[in-house]
């Protein structure tokens, strides 16, 4: 039976002056979609990458990347990636460990669902509440600092670190372990028992397991993860913001500091090659990152 | 020989247990400490005696929360909660029926869509509001400076995780087959959407729904270089001035947003894929929106 034959069923499928071409107006659909994220999404993006190379009076110039050299941006850019490496380094290191404890532990107990759902949430945790929950615990008016104080330590008597980097750093901390925990707890699901068992049976004890077969195969997951929260890092604001009011030490700070300042000197112009700056460090360990994953793929 | 292997056994499991019991209280105490001092910093006295004064004077603070609701939000409390519900509103009403039509009419885009949706997460929040700020200026002079406009901003900032809630809920059902059903029997494309598909999908909406709820809520770096003094940006105005108002403040939305999640967890209840999820909620963080 065609189509044709039955003009009930043509009206109803609406199509046939449209001949040939019945899926010509499909695509309408998607179009306030590709309208709205065109607009927020991709123009935003598109004044970023070539607004950088204009200057307040439009025209064409290389003056804002070369701005870049700036001693403060300099030194706020290696600070960054200073304070990023650290954070990267010890929150893989201590998510490593937290999920080596719920590895080790029975794969549907109540406490390995607790320690998931509770990084899920804590990686996410971040900005200003954050910053506000160290000031109330460690900060100089905390009661950890109160206790600690009324039995005789003083953890601020070389200065209050906490609004500084090392600072900054110890409340990275606290969204770093769970994220790592959320990246690594599937490749040391992967890990079989076997391997193990195998190794033990060759002679190995356990420094040779984790030597010549754990290590290695989970050395690029955990070399992804550290790039994930070197980028995780590296592009968060809010919480620095929040922690650090004088000096904007970090690089994202600079970048509000240029667009609006406070001060007065607003170079919209130098904020985009800041931004530009950002984006490619980002991108680069974005890259290495997939890479990583790729090879990872291979025994997990 | 066996027993000597039992006994070798043995003390690596008794190891084992006390390595995983001391990580797990040490994370216990590194997490729930700074959480737990909020709730105390803002229940404290100047003379250290327990006080409810900090969140009872919440409601004397206009530039914080008041009772106009309206279309020009004064507050910043009322106006971040209007800009949560219109984020929402306009993310499902946007997304849905795209992400609809594009697996029954434009498959081909659906590999375009999720790049675009993701995008998001590769950019943060801080060099998108670069971009956004002149396209602000221009809004604020042509259109309006309500702070409202934020939400556009907020759609694209909660894009990716939307996606994600919803395109796991589509994946549950067979779109193509409950669409054409509903088409032979003469079911105009808004029935299809609205009597078919979104019944269908309900847990789904709700998910992406209360996600972009939270996270709107707890934005902070677009709003502040934007200029605009939302819930978040305020807290830190506030804090500078009367740090126990603001931490009171603080630990309720947290409480809220707690809420939220918790809610999230109980719909989800539905088993996830494990590793996909896993995999793809390592990018989550990436947008730093909360960060």
């Amino acid at each position: 039976m065609t189509i044709a034959g039955s003009p009930a069923v043509a009206t109803n499928v609406g199509r046939p002056l449209v001949g040939g071409r019945r899926f010509s107006l499909d695509w309408l659909g998607a179009v306030p979609f590709l309208v709205y994220v065109g607009l927020f999404l991709l123009l935003p993006s598109a004044i970023v990458g070539l607004g950088a190379f204009f200057n307040a009076d439009g025209s064409f110039t290389l003056d804002n990347y070369a701005h870049l050299s700036r001693s403060y941006v300099v030194k706020a850019t290696i600070d960054t990636i200073s304070l990023s490496v650290v954070t990267a380094v010890i929150g893989a290191a201590l998510g490593g460990l937290l999920s080596y404890a719920i590895v080790t532990g029975s794969p549907n107990g109540l406490l390995r669902r607790l320690v998931v759902s509770a990084s899920g949430v804590l990686a996410q945790f971040g900005g200003v509440t954050l910053a506000f929950a160290f000031i109330a615990s460690i900060g100089p008016a905390g009661f950890v600092y109160l206790f600690a104080q009324a039995h005789g330590v003083d953890y601020y008597a070389h200065g209050i670190w906490l609004f500084e980097l090392p600072g900054l750093a110890l409340v990275y901390l606290y969204f770093q372990i769970p994220l790592m925990v959320l990246v690594f707890l599937p490749a040391l699901d992967g890990i079989k028992p076997q391997w193990r068992e195998a190794a033990e049976s060759l002679g190995g004890n356990t420094w040779h397991y984790w030597r010549h077969v754990a290590g290695p195969i989970l050395f690029p997951s955990f070399l992804g993860a550290v790039l994930l929260l070197f980028a995780n890092a590296f592009s968060a604001y809010a919480t620095a913001n929040a922690l650090i009011n004088q000096g904007q030490p970090v690089l994202s700070q600079q970048i509000g500091g240029a667009l609006s300042s406070e001060v007065g000197a607003v170079e919209p112009g130098f904020a985009k090659a800041i931004a530009i700056e950002m984006i490619v460090i980002v991108t680069i360990v974005t890259i290495l990152y997939s890479l990583l994953q790729r090879r990872t793929a291979r025994w997990l | 020989m066996a027993v000597a292997t039992r006994s070798v056994q043995r003390t690596r499991w008794i190891k084992l247990q006390v390595f995983r019991y001391i990580t797990f209280a040490a994370a216990a105490v590194f997490f729930l400490v700074p959480i737990g001092a909020m709730l105390e910093f803002s229940t404290r006295g100047n003379t250290g005696e327990r006080t409810l004064a900090y969140w009872q004077s919440i409601f004397s603070y206009p530039d914080l929360i008041d009772f106009n609701f309206g279309p020009a939000p004064d507050a910043a409390i009322n106006a971040s909660l209007e800009l949560a519900l219109i984020t929402s509103v306009v993310m499902l009403v946007l997304l849905v029926p795209t992400m609809v039509w594009v697996r029954l009419k434009l498959p081909h885009l659906s590999r375009l869509v999720e790049f675009i949706c993701l995008l998001p997460l590769t950019i943060p929040a801080i060099v998108l509001v670069v971009g956004l700020f002149p396209m602000y200026i221009w809004l604020g002079t042509n259109l309006s400076d309500s702070i409202l406009t934020l939400a556009f901003a907020y759609v694209v900032l909660v894009l990716p995780y939307c996606y994600r809630a919803l395109d796991a809920g589509l994946g549950g059902i067979d779109v193509k087959t409950l669409s054409e059903a509903a088409r032979s029997l003469g079911a105009s494309w808004f029935a299809v959407m609205w009597r078919v598909i979104v019944p269908n999908i309900s847990n789904a909406i709700l998910n992406a729904t209360l996600l972009s709820v939270a996270l709107v809520l707890g934005e902070y770096t677009i709003a502040n270089n934007l200029l605009y003094n939302n819930l978040q940006v305020e807290l830190v105005h506030l804090g500078r001035a009367n740090a126990g108002v603001s931490i009171a403040v603080a630990v309720a939305s947290l409480l809220f947003a707690f809420l939220l999640l918790v809610l999230l967890a109980f719909i989800g209840g539905r088993p996830r894929r494990a590793r996909p999820e896993a995999a793809t909620a390592l990018a989550g963080p990436l947008a730093a929106s909360q960060t």
